[in-house]
C-alpha cells in the first residue's frame, strides 16, 4: 500500500515488518523520529518488542549485543555523536559476530555542533566489520532496511543502514508499505547460529591468544567478501517479489558516458536532475551511485567506470590529511586497472550545506575542463577562506 | 545450608586465579546459590581471565564476555532477549570487579538499576585494578599503595560509598558479603535471586597479589575487614530498612592494616585519623540502620 512516509518512518515500518523482538535507543536528533515512532508501536502494541531507553548510545549498542547474544532481532537508530561513542562497541558486534541492524542517519561531527547532514561520521566506522548500505530515497530506505535483516542474518554480521539528515529522514515520500505477509514470506524468523543457553553453556567472547586470534579476524573477512554475493541473492529475491532491484551499486547512462559522477545518498537525485539537463544539452555524462560501502563492490566499479575518460567523485565527507573518503575508495579500486580514468575529488555539503544543481554543474565543467586533477580533493562552494591563523 | 545447595559446583578446577583469590572463592560461592539457571555477563576484570582462554571455559553456566563499561547494560539487553522468549526463570548475573562498577561501568550499572532491570549485579571488590597490574580505582581505600599511588602519593582520598550510591536509587535488594562469612554471603545470593528488579552485592574479595599479603591470609584478611568495621556486613531493601548483619568487637583497624604490604608506610599517626575515618562511618551507617538516634 502507498502511503506519503517520512525517511525516519520508512525505517521505522521496516523494523516493525522485520518484527524485530528487542530495540534500544538513546535520543539524538535527526534519528529521534525513527525511535520515537517505534517506541509508540511497542506500547501500543503494535510491535511486539521490547525497547530499552537506557542511558547512552554506548549502553544502547551493549545492550543489542546482550540481546542479539540471546537470541533474538534487535534495532537501533543513532548519528553523529551518537555513533562515534558507539565506536568501540561497533567492533565488539562485528567481531562477536552478530546480526544487529542500525539506522545510521548521517549527521556532522562537532565542534561546533551540527546536526545537519555530513557523512564522515558514518564513514569513520568504516573499518569497524559493519556491513554498510547508502539509501537515496524513502523507498529505499524501507527496501533496504528490510533486506539488511536478511542480509545480516545470512553471514553473521552488523549493518548499518545509512541515511541522509533531514533531506531523507525528515522528507515526505510515497512509499510502498508491503503488507505483513509479504515481508514474512521474504524474512523469516530469526534462527540464530548460536545463542546463551543455560542447557548448553558457552563462554563467549573469552580471551584468545595470537594463536587463535588471527583466524577468527580471517572468519569475518570471509564472511564480508560473502556478503557481497548474499547482497546480490537477497536483492534478486527482494526484485522477485517485488519488483524493485538496487544493486550494490547504479550505472545511470554509464555506458557511452566521457565523465561519470560518483555520487551516495540523496546528492544522487540532485544529480540525476543535473545528468537529464547536460544530456539534453549534448554532455556525455553518467552517474555511476554507490549504495554499498562495505563490503566495497570494487570489481562492479571497475567494470562501470572501464570505458570512462574522467571520474568526478563528489564527497561530502572529509579525511582531514588525505580527500574525500569515497574518492579515495573509487582510486584505491582502480589503481591496479590499466588504463584506468583519473579521478577528480570534489567536497561538497559539508555539515548539511546544499548540493545544488548548479554546484554539480559546476563540478562537471570544471572536470571536464581540467586535463587531471590538481589536488585530492577541491572543496566545492566555500566562502572566501582566510588563514587559520 | 542445605548440602545440595553446599555441594553443587559450577567453577572448575582448572581457573587460572591467583593462589588465595578472593575473587574466585566469592565465585564459586554465588554461583552455588544460583544454580545452573544463570546466564552471566563478564564485563572486563580479573575474571576475564580466570575463566580460562578459548577454547576452554571454567565456569559451567553460559558466559558472555562484555566490554569493560557495559556490565549493566549487555545484561539489560540478555534479560530483554530472555524475557521476549518467555524466560523468566533465569538469573542474568553481572559479574564485574571495583573498576568495572565503581568507575568506568558506573554509569551503565546507574542506568541499568534506574530501570529496575531485573537481574543481579555483583561486584567483588579487591580494591584496585589488580588485572592490570594494582593500579588505583576509586574503590581504593584511604593510605593505600597503588602502583599509580606509590610512595609519599598513596592514596588521601576515600574509597567511594558504592553501596549507599546503590541504595540511593531506592533498588529492591543491596547488600554487602564477604568471602569470609560464606553462610551470609549464601543466604544473600539466594535473597537476591528471589528478588524480583534489581539487586546488587558488593563482595569484599581479599586479592593476596595486589595487596602484598601471603595468599593463606586472603580468607583472614577479609574476616578482619568484616570484624574492624572497616568492611560492615549489611542490606539494605527498596532503598530504605538497613539489617547490620553482624556486629563486629571492636577489633582495631590497625590489625588489619599491618598485615598488608600495600600499607606499610603508613604511620601511627595516619592509622589513628583512619581508625577514626572508620569509626565515623559505622556511627553513620547505625544511625541510618536506626540502631543510633
Amino acid at each position: 500500500m502507498k502511503r506519503v512516509l517520512e525517511g525516519s518512518h520508512a525505517v521505522a515500518e521496516a523494523v516493525r515488518l522485520a518484527k524485530v523482538q528487542v530495540i534500544s535507543a538513546y535520543p539524538i536528533t535527526p534519528q529521534t523520529h525513527i525511535v520515537e515512532i517505534l517506541s509508540e508501536y511497542c506500547t501500543k502494541g503494535m510491535m511486539n518488542a521490547k525497547f530499552l531507553r537506557v542511558e547512552s548510545e554506548h549502553s544502547c549498542m551493549a545492550a543489542l549485543i546482550g540481546a542479539q547474544s540471546a537470541g533474538v532481532r534487535t534495532f537501533t537508530a543513532t548519528s553523529g555523536q551518537g555513533l562515534a561513542l558507539m565506536h568501540e562497541l561497533l567492533h565488539w558486534a562485528s567481531g562477536a559476530r552478530l546480526p544487529i541492524v542500525m539506522a545510521e542517519v548521517n549527521r556532522a561531527l562537532a565542534p561546533g555542533w551540527n546536526i545537519w547532514v555530513d557523512q564522515t561520521d558514518s564513514l569513520a566506522q568504516r573499518d569497524t566489520g559493519w556491513i554498510q548500505i547508502y539509501c537515496e530515497d524513502g523507498q529505499d530506505v524501507l527496501d533496504s532496511t528490510l533486506q539488511a535483516f536478511r542480509l545480516a542474518e545470512s553471514v553473521n554480521l552488523p549493518v548499518m543502514i545509512v541515511l541522509d539528515a533531514f533531506y531523507l529522514s525528515h522528507t515526505y515520500e510515497p512509499v510502498d508499505v508491503p503488507s505483513q505477509e509479504e515481508v514474512d514470506r521474504f524474512l523469516p524468523p530469526f534462527v540464530p547460529k548460536f545463542q546463551l543457553d543455560t542447557a548448553h553453556p558457552c563462554g563467549f567472547g573469552p580471551l584468545v591468544a595470537p594463536s587463535d586470534y588471527m583466524e577468527m579476524r580471517y572468519h569475518i573477512a570471509m564472511a564480508m567478501e560473502e556478503a557481497l554475493g548474499r547482497f546480490d541473492e537477497i536483492d534478486a529475491a527482494f526484485a522477485a517479489q517485488f519488483n524493485r532491484r538496487y544493486g550494490p551499486v547504479e550505472a545511470i547512462d554509464c555506458e557511452d558516458a566521457d565523465i561519470i559522477f560518483i555520487t551516495t545518498g540523496t546528492v544522487t537525485s540532485t544529480c540525476r536532475i543535473v545528468l537529464q539537463d547536460l544530456r539534453a544539452r549534448g554532455e556525455k555524462v553518467g552517474i555511476l551511485k554507490l549504495k554499498l560501502f562495505r563490503p566495497f563492490p570494487a570489481a562492479q566499479i571497475r567494470e562501470k567506470l572501464k570505458s570512462a575518460k574522467k571520474v568526478a567523485v563528489v564527497d561530502r565527507n572529509f579525511s582531514f590529511g588525505a580527500s574525500g573518503i569515497f574518492a579515495q575508495e573509487v582510486r584505491a579500486a582502480l589503481c591496479n586497472m590499466p588504463d584506468h580514468p583519473p579521478v577528480f575529488g570534489y567536497v561538497a555539503g559539508i555539515g548539511g550545506r546544499d548540493v545544488t544543481p548548479e554546484l554539480l554543474e559546476a563540478i562537471y565543467w570544471q572536470t571536464k575542463n581540467s586535463d587531471v586533477p590538481q589536488k585530492e580533493s577541491v572543496w566545492m562552494g566555500l566562502r572566501e577562506v582566510k588563514n587559520a591563523d | 545450608m542445605p548440602t545440595e545447595i553446599m555441594d553443587r559446583e559450577f567453577v572448575h578446577s582448572g581457573h587460572v586465579g591467583c593462589p588465595g583469590c578472593g575473587a574466585t572463592i566469592a565465585m564459586r560461592f554465588v554461583l552455588k546459590a544460583l544454580g545452573e539457571k544463570t546466564i552471566m555477563v563478564l564485563p572486563a576484570c580479573c575474571w576475564s581471565v580466570i575463566a580460562g582462554p578459548y577454547p576452554q571455559s571454567a565456569l559451567k553456566i553460559p558466559v558472555i564476555h562484555a566490554a569493560f563499561e557495559t556490565g549493566g547494560a549487555t545484561a539489560s539487553g540478555v534479560r530483554a532477549a530472555l524475557d521476549m522468549k518467555g524466560d523468566t526463570e533465569t538469573t542474568v548475573l553481572t559479574w564485574a570487579g571495583d573498576g568495572g562498577t565503581f568507575d568506568i561501568g558506573f554509569q551503565a550499572l546507574s542506568g541499568a538499576v534506574e530501570r529496575n532491570e531485573n537481574f543481579l549485579y555483583v561486584c567483588y571488590d579487591n580494591e584496585a585494578y589488580m588485572n592490570t597490574g594494582i593500579q588505583r580505582s576509586s574503590s581504593t581505600p584511604y593510605g593505600a599503595w597503588t602502583t599509580t599511588t606509590t610512595g609519599q602519593d598513596w592514596k588521601r582520598l576515600r574509597k567511594k560509598n558504592i553501596v549507599e550510591v546503590l541504595v540511593a536509587h531506592r533498588i529492591p535488594y543491596v547488600a554487602t558479603a564477604s568471602i569470609a562469612f560464606p553462610d551470609d554471603l549464601l543466604r544473600k545470593a539466594q535473597k537476591a535471586k528471589e528478588t524480583k528488579g534489581s539487586k546488587f552485592l558488593h563482595i569484599y574479595a581479599s586479592c593476596p597479589t595486589g595487596w602484598r599479603i601471603p595468599s593463606e591470609m586472603s580468607v583472614k584478611i577479609a574476616r578482619m575487614a568484616v570484624q574492624t568495621n572497616i568492611f560492615p556486613l549489611y542490606e539494605v531493601e527498596d532503598g530504605l530498612r538497613y539489617t547490620i548483619n553482624y556486629k563486629p568487637k571492636e577489633y582495631l583497624v590497625r590489625e588489619y592494616f599491618k598485615l598488608q604490604g600495600r600499607f606499610k608506610h603508613l604511620t601511627d599517626q595516619d592509622l589513628d585519623q583512619i581508625q577514626q575515618m572508620v569509626n565515623e562511618d559505622w556511627e553513620l551507617l547505625l544511625r541510618k540502620a536506626g540502631e543510633r538516634a
